[in-house]
């Protein structure tokens, strides 16, 4: 792929700069997706957009924008795709509750099936049984089973 | 409830049919959220007559296509046999969105290019190659730093913006368009929105 050997040097850029704002960029860039390397913040990427995208973000720190205006700047252009924590809204309401509701359903069934077993666990032995278990437990031969429980 | 043991079946089959239907689709087509909204206003050089500038607003009342090309690009060679035949065939104006065609190319060090230099390369590239491979566009426009390709969402080239009248987006390709594309989705759209006004 010829675009990689770009890659490795952003575009031209002063060496050292203001350390705060290298870092504010840095920080928002984690959140934000590379549309090219899509398993990959634009932080991480070396993909020629990612880069372009980072100097978008820096420039507009130095023009004075917060990290809410950036973001969605970057959205109004890219769509949510480009972040990696999708926002709260109906159409993500599954992925964001969904989890939750699995959980919510999981402990209910276990709890349902928990107070079953203790319920079959409580039912008496009928005396026939008893005996059986004694000369089991006494280590004599298992008597034929006179009835069936079930 | 003798047919308890189907239940893990059943969860299964469901998981496997969501599985299946995400192997059908293309993580790389990211839907545009600048769909139905007004296309990015610019202004930039023309590559023709670089001191001149191209504008938007100049396209207002024609609907028309926006291809985002390079002459680094592989994608694009393939593609643009295409735009050739959809010129000829008049369907509507395709304007050139010549994008990085310097920095873009990961095999020249741009970073230490003056402007100038790096604009005149360009268009000396950008000709060299309608040249040798035809020239589709009722004019191109350079974008020399991408600026405008992020207005307009672009990640990869080429893509191609269909507009209306109304300087709105209506439809945007990822990746480069096929003869089956302008049948199937591009020509019946022109018409549409021609009609529609």
């Amino acid at each position: 792929m010829p675009a990689l050997a770009a890659d490795a040097a952003p575009q031209a850029r002063p060496a050292v700069e203001d350390p705060v704002l290298e870092e504010r960029v840095l920080e928002l860039s984690h959140k934000l997706r590379c549309l090219v390397c899509q398993n990959q913040s634009i932080a991480e990427s070396h993909a020629p957009l990612a880069v372009d995208l980072r100097n978008q973000v820096r420039e507009q720190f130095v023009a004075g924008r917060n990290e809410v205006e950036i973001v969605d700047y970057l959205v109004a252009r890219y769509g949510d795709f480009v972040l990696y924590e999708p926002p709260f809204k109906t159409t993500t309401l599954v992925l964001w509750l969904g989890p939750l509701l699995l959980l919510v359903a999981g402990a209910g069934w276990l709890g349902l099936r928990l107070r079953r077993r203790a319920a079959e666990a409580a039912t008496p032995l009928s005396d026939a049984e008893h005996a059986r278990a004694r000369a089991l437990l006494e280590g004599g031969a298992d008597t034929p089973k006179q009835e069936e429980r079930s | 409830m003798k047919a308890k043991f189907l239940v893990p079946l059943i969860l299964f089959l469901v998981l496997a049919g969501f599985l299946a239907f995400g192997l059908t689709l293309n993580p790389r087509e990211v839907p545009s959220p600048l769909i139905d909204k007004p296309a990015p206003a610019f202004r930039l050089a023309r590559l023709d007559q670089p001191a001149q500038t191209f504008a938007l607003e100049e396209m207002r009342g024609q609907v028309w296509l926006l291809n985002v090309w390079a002459s680094w690009c592989v994608a694009c060679r393939q593609e643009h046999p295409v735009l050739v035949d959809l010129a000829k065939r008049q369907l509507a104006p395709i304007v050139g969105l010549n994008y990085k065609e310097v920095r873009g190319d990961g095999e020249i060090d741009a970073r230490d290019m003056a402007l100038e230099a790096e604009t005149a390369l360009a268009i000396e590239r950008a000709h060299g190659w309608l040249r040798a491979h035809g020239d589709p566009y009722a004019l191109s426009v350079l974008d020399i730093d991408g600026r405008v390709g992020i207005d307009f969402g672009v990640y990869g080239v080429p893509e191609t913006f269909l507009i209306d009248q109304r300087g709105n987006i209506r439809y945007k390709h990822i990746g480069p368009i096929t003869p089956e594309s302008v049948e199937k989705i591009f020509a019946p759209r022109i018409e549409e929105l021609k009609r529609a006004g």
